[in-house]
């Protein structure tokens, strides 16, 4: 019989799977996981103390810093809670680029996560192929904003810039190409027997589990739970189009991929719809005071980013800069059931099981 | 000739300016109106019967007075607001995920706010079967801050309600592995308390 000892070891906090600083302590019996103890905060900014010193839009900087894959769900989620409690409503022109924007910043998001996933279980071209796409919406993106990643694109009541010209077109043009390529990605990776065999019936967990813990986004979907806040509580103008929630019903690493490819897919349709529902022209953003000043009160609101449920709490004393504002980041929530996920799986398994969640740092530590 | 000319410039710029005024005016009798909207909006909200169920279940199942408030907060897309007492708040959360009526099964945030002369926690739930949302909350001495754990309720409430501790210095009781799940544990003081002062040996 083969004698194996207890160890104790160190997963990161400079480790690429883990992608960004984050630490995992483990306890191995060979190859199999005893314990495992998520260590966080290393990339902890304080955000909401800096934002009790700062007026509303000048707080808008610093949420493109938390999820900085989906940047634009962060901006938009701090402007809809000041325009929930100040009651301001943005222009329909302003709404659609505010859409298109966050759903082509949904996109990019998932061609992260499907390159980087693959990377870290041993598959090195998809990574290249989902970065080519990703690029194009960067680019994009950047016409509209003048930034890559952190766009600051987005104001209370509107957004800072206007389309520039020609700039739907290309939103119109991407539309197929990203269905050609993700039909692409499908024949690559998807029908592949040693990706199936690495993802299927790996971190799986029931739905009450997923409720219990308070996970959402694809990670709720995945256990057969219908539940996107696009659709569910509808907020900006997602009633004006016609898209299906992506749910499968196995509830591990294999069901929260397909979740991902296709809401790529129903990302996309929304983006038809809202390229083609396109005000002519407009105002972009409301006419709102150089200085917001919510009432006196508190609101709290939640809409879909791409890793699923981000909220934003305001406690507004009247001033000019909030007195307390609260992030729900979905990262930090659905990292929490990681410890119970891992324990007595294999070692092999982690990297799998740790990529199908979806975490971006950033938004982790706030 | 020169003079003249002049002084029709005047009266153009004044004319303008007069002009300009007269908008802004109009501009601020616009907002003004749109301050008033809320006064006149005053009747009742269309979550007020499911405030009303919420309340009459609590009452039924845990008697009066064991809640200190209950309102529609018209700020927050008219969520249902309970404020419970620290000593009731375990008790209310229970029921709130128990009952059948109300069947609280997702715990979707749990934060806390100093508000200097007390403290807040504030928890947002959600119920899948029925498709109803509430917010409780709970005030708390300065002096005394601590109040029972959710985590027995719903698992989502631990890291949380860790953050809330490292941030605020509000204690759960009855949490399983309470520790300062940010700064660490030799952090010195809790930054979002609104009497912080940054603890830096250096300086």
């Amino acid at each position: 019989m083969i004698r194996t000892e207890e160890m104790l070891l160190n997963v990161g906090p400079q480790h690429p799977s883990t992608h960004g600083v984050f630490r995992l302590v483990i306890k191995i019996d060979g190859e199999i996981i005893k314990e495992a103890t998520p260590v966080i905060g290393y990339l902890h900014r304080g955000t909401e103390k800096l934002a009790e010193d700062l007026q509303y839009t000048q707080i808008i900087p610093y949420t493109d810093r938390m999820d900085y894959l989906a940047a634009m769900t962060n901006n938009y989620v701090l402007c809809h809670a000041v325009e929930t409690m100040a009651g301001i409503i943005a222009p329909d022109r302003a709404e659609y680029l505010r859409v298109i924007a966050m759903e082509l910043g949904r996109i990019a998001s998932h061609l992260v996560w499907w390159g980087t996933y693959l990377l870290d279980i041993g598959a090195t071209s998809p990574f290249l192929y989902a970065f080519r796409e990703r690029e194009m919406i960067i680019n994009m993106l950047n016409e509209l904003s003048g930034a890559r990643l952190t766009f600051n694109y987005m104001r209370v009541g509107g957004v800072k810039w206007d389309a520039p010209e020609g700039w739907i077109q290309k939103v119109h043009d991407f539309v197929p190409y990203m269905r050609e390529q993700l039909e692409g990605y499908h024949q690559l990776v998807t029908g592949n027997e040693i990706f199936m065999s690495r993802v299927k019936g790996i971190g799986s967990y029931t739905k009450e589990d997923a409720i219990n813990y308070s996970l959402s986004g694809a990670n709720l979907r995945c256990t057969g739970v219908k539940w996107d806040l696009r659709k569910n509580e509808p907020y900006s103008i997602y009633d004006r189009f016609d898209f299906d929630i992506p749910v499968r019903q196995d509830g591990d690493a294999w069901a929260r991929y397909h979740c991902r490819l296709e809401e790529i897919e129903e990302s996309l349709k929304i983006l038809e719809q809202a390229v083609e529902q396109f005000p002519q022209d407009g105002p972009i953003l409301a006419k709102v005071p150089k200085i917001i000043k919510p009432p006196k009160g508190e609101s709290f609101v939640r809409i879909e980013s791409p890793r699923g449920e981000i909220g934003c709490y305001i406690a507004s004393n009247g001033k000019k800069e909030p007195y307390r504002l609260k992030f729900r980041r979905p990262s930090f929530y659905n990292l929490q059931i990681l410890p119970k996920l891992l324990k007595g799986e294999n070692m092999a398994n982690l990297i799998t099981i740790l990529g199908a969640i979806d975490i971006v740092l950033g938004e982790v530590d706030g | 000739m020169a003079e003249e000319k002049g002084l029709e410039q005047l009266k153009k710029e004044a004319a303008e300016k007069a002009k300009a005024a007269a908008a802004a005016r109009e501009k601020g009798a616009a907002s003004a109106k749109v301050k008033e909207e809320p006064a006149e909006k005053a009747k009742p909200s269309p979550n007020q019967h499911i405030l009303d169920k919420y309340v009459q279940e609590i009452e039924n199942h845990l008697g009066k007075e064991i809640l200190e408030d209950s309102y529609i907060n018209r700020l927050s897309k008219d969520i249902p607001t309970l404020v419970a007492k620290p000593d009731t708040y375990r008790k209310v959360a229970e029921l709130l995920k128990y009952n059948e009526q109300l069947a609280f099964d997702y715990l979707s945030e749990l934060h806390g706010g100093d508000f200097e002369t007390h403290m807040e926690v504030y928890v947002h739930l959600y119920s899948f079967t029925n498709q109803q949302a509430v917010a409780l909350k709970v005030k708390i001495e300065r002096s005394n801050l601590e109040i029972p754990s959710l985590v027995p309720l719903w698992e989502g409430a631990n890291w949380p309600e860790c953050e809330t501790y490292d941030l605020l210095g509000i204690r759960f009781t009855g949490h399983p592995d309470l520790k300062r799940i940010l700064l660490g544990e030799e952090w010195i003081g809790y930054p979002l308390r609104k009497d912080y002062e940054p603890y830096d040996v250096e300086v």
